[in-house]
């Protein structure tokens, strides 16, 4: 029987690629560990070996194919005696049909996958640009390199530290191409020591540098924590406003995809609650791109908490010579006037999903994207919930001394006689992350858990 | 005196000597005067005294150059007094007063001075060590010849961000001064008790830095030591580490009890070591002073402590409006290309 070769899973967060280049062909022999393809994952391109033995009988996906989901079907491996005959109905069948062949990357239409709930953009009444300015479509990624690259561009104090960021084009690929514009004197490797490079960081920044420290992830940055919060966050008011830390640490930030309890934790409310440190956790590629120009410009020194889940999907992104997003100020995603969801990060797409479910049955829900956690837009809040009396939170962290937990406090002290029902907060379960996949879904806050909260506050 | 290595012919001048004797009677007698005021209750909170370990930063501050950078941890008043800071302004901020460095707001443990490139005053020990390094990055990055010295004492000697800096600073080369100020009790744990060498210094050789041990209580070895230190980093060889073996006479800080070592101990180190007496005595047996001199250097620091001190006392409590001021700074530069300073 001919053996099935499967699109592979070559990272936590993959969910398709692209197949770049086939280095087999129809009728070649191929034995174990030999390389059949180069599959372009949104973070690398990556060799694909042979685990069997046989004459590759037919090749299914060509190559130059863009958004080869995981586990189609690629090709198929004769063993000795079998023919290309031997190819059942089936296998053809499941061949990925639909995925247009060499679709040139700029042609192609952003699938749901892609972009989530990250589209619907139609009701958002208050865009970050004029009216009429042209829109491309980047992912979170893009955005965050350009941001980086534009403000290298313009101040030559700015440089990038942290482990993988020039050679190997950043661990999650936000640094692609820096080395080559900027060279290793503003883009440089760290050995692997957190808490060292976050203090030279904290140093250089206190010499005159406005450095952004990448951390592969926000856990390790747990390392690291002692100077962000005790040496960049304090000194300026230690000193008397002399001196402080114009710098940004950034990084992916909550939980990936299977990788368990160390690798999957959401800082906000950690750092949020810290003065001195300014927080900002965008959703979308444009906020991405605006409030890291933002944050690289700003004298503090502000957290960045990106998502690796985010990373590659896709936003309009206006397309302006410096486009920057001011922090302390919300977004309103979506108009409504029956219950406020607030969200901010990766909790947006649940926050959307649930929104659009709920208009199905007549609930029309106002989204806010709060943007950046420190400082708040509690204004846009406030009036939102004033407006719709009802409010639910959503976050990817752990439940106790969450930012809903905070929100609903501030909603209670100066909001209370405007409520309707008491606020609920969404957010992550109260236990490490489990590595098995249905535990892992549960312990994150879901769209249904989402619709739930405005069920019940809304009593509908 | 007969151990002291540049005790034979000191190869310095008459003021140079007086300086120095000055220099570090002013930490003294202000450090006295800060345990005074501590006893009084006029310093709150933490007060670690640098007296004992005088010699370390007079004789360093007197090889570093303008421009050139210090940060240590957090018995950094000598430090402050050493580097030019005003005595007023420091001791105002033991008292947590407006007119002190930090208006009030950093106390004893965090003071700094962009004009005397003073980079803190650092609460946690051994974060001062990589952000010393940091200032050296800088310094590289933007392609001057500053020189870093990067205090810290035996005891943050075994935090690991010490090896961490250690490492990025030989890996680029970076030029800073890792100076130890080795007065053998990390709090009350003595070196033998917390440390698998008895040569600290020695630890930067896996790194490919070089480093000596140095007689932390005569002035002019440490002099000595740093000029070859500075030589070394500003010729662009990357980081040096001294280990300056010193003592400090006083306890951890104001609330302990020294049951770690003996009274005897301290009272050897005082008779037989003290770097102050040693420069007296150069100063007399060269002829470069006379008593009546010494006196009035002795009146002049005197009045300068007791000045700070009355200062200190007078200086107002910080407005209740400061406890908002210096969470952020706020000169967000917009849109314009920032100019390039170096």
């Amino acid at each position: 029987m001919p053996t099935e070769i499967l699109m592979p899973a070559l990272s936590p967060t993959m969910e398709e690629g692209t197949l770049a280049k086939w280095l087999v062909k129809e009728g070649d022999t191929v034995s174990s560990g030999d390389i059949l393809a180069e599959i372009e994952t949104d973070k690398a391109t990556m060799e694909f070996e042979a685990v069997d033995e046989g004459v590759i009988g037919k090749i299914l996906v060509s190559e130059g194919t863009e958004g080869v989901k995981v586990n189609a079907l690629i090709a198929v491996l004769l063993e000795e005696g079998e023919s290309a005959d031997d190819i059942g109905d089936t296998a053809a069948d499941a061949a990925p049909a639909e995925a247009p062949a060499k679709v040139p990357a700029e042609a192609k239409a952003p699938d749901a996958a892609e972009t989530g709930p990250g589209l619907v953009q139609t009701k958002a009444p208050e865009p970050d640009w004029p009216e009429g300015t042209e829109l491309k479509s980047q992912t979170v990624r893009e955005a965050l390199r350009d941001a980086m690259a534009e403000e290298m561009r313009r101040d030559p104090n700015v440089y990038l530290m942290g482990e993988e960021v020039a050679e190997y084009q950043g661990a999650y690929k936000v640094s692609q191409g820096l080395l080559d514009e900027f060279g290793d004197k503003r883009v440089i490797d760290t050995p692997i020591t957190e808490h060292g490079f976050a203090g030279i960081a904290v140093g250089a920044a206190f010499g005159g540098l406005r450095p952004i420290v990448e951390f592969m992830t926000f856990n390790f940055a747990m390392q690291a924590i002692d100077h962000i919060i005790n040496s960049a966050a304090k000194t300026l008011y230690m000193s008397g406003g002399q001196m402080g830390a114009p710098m940004v640490f950034r990084g992916p930030n909550g939980a990936a995809a299977r990788v368990g309890a160390q690798h999957s934790q959401d800082y906000a409310a950690w750092y949020s609650m810290i003065p001195g440190l300014k927080v900002a956790m965008p959703y979308s590629a444009s906020d991405a791109k605006g409030l890291l120009k933002s944050a690289i410009r700003d004298p503090n020194p502000v957290v960045f908490l990106e998502n690796e889940i985010l990373y590659g999907r896709s936003f309009d992104v206006p397309v302006l010579d410096d486009f920057t997003v001011p922090f302390g100020k919300a977004r309103i995603w979506r108009e409504g006037t029956d219950v406020t969801i607030v969200s901010f990060g990766i909790g947006m797409q649940y926050a959307l999903q649930a929104a659009e479910k709920l208009a199905e049955d007549g609930i029309e829900a106002e989204v806010i994207d709060l943007r950046t956690l420190r400082p708040i837009d509690y204004d846009t809040l406030l009036t939102s919930v004033m407006k719709t009396n009802r409010c639910v939170t959503v976050e990817e962290g752990f439940p106790v001394g969450s930012i809903g937990n905070h929100l609903s406090a501030t909603i209670m002290e100066r909001a209370f006689d405007y409520l309707d029902a008491p606020v609920i907060n969404c957010a992550g379960k109260d236990v490490p992350m489990p590595y098995a996949a249905n535990l892992e879904k549960l312990a994150l806050v879901t769209t249904d858990e989402v619709i739930e909260a405005v069920r019940k506050v809304t009593y509908r | 005196m007969a151990t002291r290595k540049t005790a034979k012919a000191p190869n310095v001048s008459a003021d140079e000597l007086k300086q120095y004797y000055k220099d570090m009677l002013l930490i003294r007698r202000f450090e006295e005067k800060a345990g005074q005021l501590y006893g009084m209750g006029l310093i709150g909170g933490f007060c670690h005294l640098y007296i004992g370990q005088e010699a370390v930063v007079v004789g360093l501050e007197a090889a570093a150059g303008e421009g050139d950078k210090r940060v240590t941890s957090y018995r950094d008043h000598g430090h402050m007094l050493a580097c030019g800071m005003e005595p007023n302004g420091v001791m105002a901020e033991l008292t947590g007063r407006e007119g002190g460095y930090s208006r009030g707001k950093g106390g004893s443990m965090h003071m700094f001075s962009k004009e005397k490139n003073f980079y803190g005053g650092h609460g946690i020990v051994g974060a001062q060590v990589p952000i010393g390094a940091g200032l050296a990055f800088a310094d590289r990055y933007l392609g001057n010849d500053r020189v870093t010295f990067a205090y810290f004492g035996d005891g943050a000697a075994n935090q690991g961000q010490v090896y961490e800096a250690f490492n990025m600073s030989a890996l680029w080369k970076l030029p800073v001064i890792f100076v130890i100020e080795n007065n053998q009790y990390a709090m009350g744990t003595s070196q033998k008790r917390s440390t698998s060498t008895d040569e600290i210094y020695t630890r930067g050789a896996p790194f490919g830095i070089p480093g000596e041990m140095v007689d932390g209580m005569d002035v002019l070895a440490v002099k000595e030591a740093g000029d070859k230190a500075v030589a070394h980093c500003r010729a662009g060889k990357g980081p040096y580490i001294l280990e300056i073996k010193t003592y400090r006479y006083r306890g951890h800080s104001m609330s302990d009890p020294a049951k770690y070592r003996t009274r005897e101990e301290v009272q050897k180190m005082r008779e037989e070591k003290d770097a102050i007496e040693h420069v007296r005595e150069l100063l007399v047996s060269g002829g470069h002073a006379s008593e009546d001199d010494l006196k009035a250097i002795d009146k002049e620091i005197k009045d300068i402590v007791n000045k700070s001190a009355d200062f200190a006392k007078e200086s107002p409590e910080p407005a209740l409006e400061e406890l908002w001021t210096d969470i952020y700074a706020s000169d967000i530069p917009q849109g314009a290309a920032v100019e390039q300073d170096a």
